[in-house]
């Protein structure tokens, strides 16, 4: 093992993991995860070179392989060339699993026909849910790109398939249309999406909060709200909340 | 001295006196106050829970009556969220199994099977036969055990007391053998990335075996006990009805979308961990009711067993734990006389014979191990349907964000349409029918 801690990712060669598809990485500062806790190690001073943030910016070229290809072609084919090219940015396609990287405008058009479609039939709306990129990835990428990300997983039980589509906003325009028109389950998901991630979804019958109290400020799962906690005292040493806690990264 | 209504100060009647103003509040005023209700119907607000026996967990249900007759219902949540999907963005890989493991706390070995098998597939590694049989071997264990738990509560709830006895009776054997295996009798965090904490203790496939013979006579006591019963069965039949085209477009999944009549399990369906090699079959009811949830829960005990036996009969001797030294936990977990930790002949190791294997020790317990960049969404079958993580990794030491679909969460959307319309005694018998677990639900 490698004693930057930095360079060695492991599982990678198992993975068949390949350099040059990788998402495009950034810079980690630092080795202890947290700033101003004193460390006068030195290691506080590192900057590294990530191998990869968490949003992946590349496009998978087609054939994808699997049904992925079938199911591509049939979404096509029922949304229209047209539509699809304006609604479809990206796809990705990566541990046997496919991402459409979708445009809000086009979501519901989309939506409607993978769950319509005869040669679709995505039947069963599994999730939806939200992430937050907020400085994944570091400098090296635009730091104006849509940071929330709404992430639907659909299953078609005819066919035994499921995809993924994703759809990214900005916090300061945090709209997406609301699917729960065409999958009633997406109810309970999209209102813990709103009060996790403050993702509002136009058109849902009642965006309130279902897991934090009714008059909670903030959403809980953005980056940027810390997780709390206070300081805990045991046998005379006092133990700082987790996420200021100096551990490595 | 009588007060008269006053149309300008509708809550209560003054007069003055030489003490100053007193009011007088003389009820019955109801109808002046807010109108005569033109039909007379008698709509009656009642919250139920959150903390109602009845209600199988702090579960908070507002129904609008009338009569007995429910019109509305509306479930609240979020009394027992406990911010766990926030709490593993702040721990590394290996740790993220100690908390998921509390979220649906009757199946915590589907919870760590889940993550487990998220994370394995983000590395892209592939863990040793023997780890993989074991997995089925507790988690069928703990399917039992689970479904033992919704049986008891089912009972209880309708008024079956003994069906509540009887039933955690059961799940105690069930509940030895776990604590026998992984050391804990819940929250065991024994399936971990890469995967076990630690191999099958000695005696433990005998006990397990034992078990095999006890528990289908106590599942026939189990129907003698309810199934035949007619006030179970009146309870039970037409209760809390759900097609299959309701179930789909909710996303129900497990026994309630099976008794619709539609086998879909993920285990057939899409397979993981070698299920498909396993014979078993996916039981189903046609009734679309709490009866049918009921019958197929008490199937799905019989099939476990079947999978449990299997499982015994192929396993072989293995390592437990994939190769990889940069991802397996560097020890394996013993009983020493001070309790389960790290086997006293790994301390021995790396503590006087090699150094490197203290550090190797030491920055994989501190820091962890690193997991490439990207997304997955694994998918299990939970006592209560389809448990999906969704886990996204930004090539660091900790996850980026774990996402849980939690089969209760889901499901238990489905109230208001199993109860609307219905008696008020059948809300009942439909929530303990979908046997939401809040830790779930909330996470």
């Amino acid at each position: 093992m490698s004693n930057d801690g930095g360079a060695v990712v492991p599982g990678r060669e198992e993975a068949g993991y390949d350099a040059s598809t990788a998402p495009s990485g950034g810079f980690r500062k630092g080795a202890f995860g947290v700033s101003g806790s004193g460390d006068t190690s030195g290691f506080g001073g590192l900057v590294r070179v990530e191998p990869g943030g968490a949003v992946a910016l590349h496009s998978t070229e087609r054939p994808y392989g699997g049904y992925f290809d079938e199911v591509t072609d049939a979404l096509i084919e029922a949304v229209g060339e047209a539509t699809y090219a304006a609604a479809v940015s990206r796809v990705l396609v990566d541990r046997g699993e496919i991402t459409y990287f979708v445009a809000r405008e086009h979501l519901l058009t989309l939506v409607q026909a993978l769950r319509d479609d005869e040669a679709l039939r995505f039947e069963l709306c599994s999730s939806v849910s939200g992430v937050d990129y907020l400085d994944s990835g570091g400098p090296a990428v635009d730091p104006g790109r849509p940071r929330l990300h709404v992430v639907y997983h659909l299953t078609s039980m005819t066919y035994r398939r499921r995809v993924r589509l994703e759809v990214a906003v900005t916090a300061e325009d945090p709209h997406v249309p609301s699917v729960t028109g065409i999958y009633p389950t997406a109810d309970w998901h999209e209102r813990e999406t709103w009060d996790m991630f403050g993702i509002v979804f136009d058109g849902h019958p009642a965006l309130t909060r279902i897991l934090m109290p009714d008059d909670w400020d903030g959403f809980p799962q953005r980056k940027d709200y810390p997780l709390g906690g206070i300081p805990v005292e045991y046998h005379d040493a006092t133990i700082p909340p987790p996420d200021t806690r100096r551990a490595y990264r | 001295m009588s007060t008269t209504y006053n149309p300008n100060d509708p809550y209560a009647g003054s007069r003055e006196t030489t003490e100053g103003r007193v009011y007088t509040v003389t009820g019955g005023d109801w109808d002046l106050t807010l109108g005569a209700d033109p039909h007379g119907e008698e709509r009656l607000v009642v919250n139920m829970g959150p903390q109602h026996p009845s209600t199988h967990g702090v579960l908070r249900l507002v129904l609008d009556l009338e009569g007995e007759t429910v019109t509305k219902a509306r479930v609240v949540i979020g009394y027992l969220h406990t911010g766990i999907e926030k709490n593993t963005e702040y721990r590394n890989w290996v740790q993220g199994t100690t908390f998921v493991t509390r979220m649906d706390y009757l199946a915590p070995l589907f919870n760590e099977a889940g993550y487990c098998m998220a994370v394995e597939k983000l590395l892209g590694v592939q863990i040793p036969q023997r780890a993989a049989t074991i997995r089925v071997l507790v988690m069928e264990l703990n399917r039992i055990a689970s479904h033992l738990v919704a049986l008891a509560t089912f009972g209880m709830e309708m008024g079956a007391l003994t069906g509540m006895t009887n039933g955690f009776r059961e799940r105690e054997m069930v509940l030895d053998l776990l604590e026998e295996i992984t050391g804990l009798r819940m929250n065991h965090a024994y399936i971990r990335p890469g995967g076990l904490a630690q191999d099958l203790p000695e005696g433990a496939v005998e006990h397990i075996r034992e078990f095999l013979e006890v528990m289908p006579k106590r599942v026939a006591d189990f129907h003698r006990l309810l199934t035949g019963q007619p006030i179970w069965q009146n309870r039970l039949k037409d209760a809390g009805y759900l097609d299959l085209t309701g179930c789909v477009a909710l996303g129900v999944t497990g026994p309630i979308l099976r008794a619709t009549g539609l086998a879909w399990d993920l285990r057939k369906v899409e397979p993981y961990l070698g299920y498909e090699t396993y014979d078993f079959e996916v039981p189903t009811a046609d009734t679309c009711d709490a009866w049918g949830r009921y019958l197929v829960r008490m199937a799905e005990v019989n099939e476990s067993l079947k999978l449990i036996a299997q499982a015994l009969d192929r396993l072989e001797p293995g390592p437990v734990m994939v190769e990889d030294k940069k991802i397996a936990w560097p020890a394996q977990l013993s009983l020493g006389p001070d309790g389960m930790g790290n086997s006293l002949d790994h301390v021995r190791h790396i503590m006087g014979q090699s150094m490197e294997a203290l550090i190797h020790h030491f920055k994989l317990v501190t820091e962890g191990f690193r997991v490439p960049a990207g997304q997955v969404y694994v998918p299990i079958e939970s006592p209560r349907g389809e448990l999906g993580y969704h886990v996204v990794s930004d090539g660091s030491t900790r996850p980026w964000r774990v996402h849980v679909r939690d089969p209760s969460f889901v499901n238990l959307q489905a109230t208001a349409v199993m109860s609307e319309g219905g008696m008020i005694a059948d809300v009942i018998a439909a929530i303990a029918s979908i046997d939401p677990v809040m830790g779930g639900v909330d996470r």
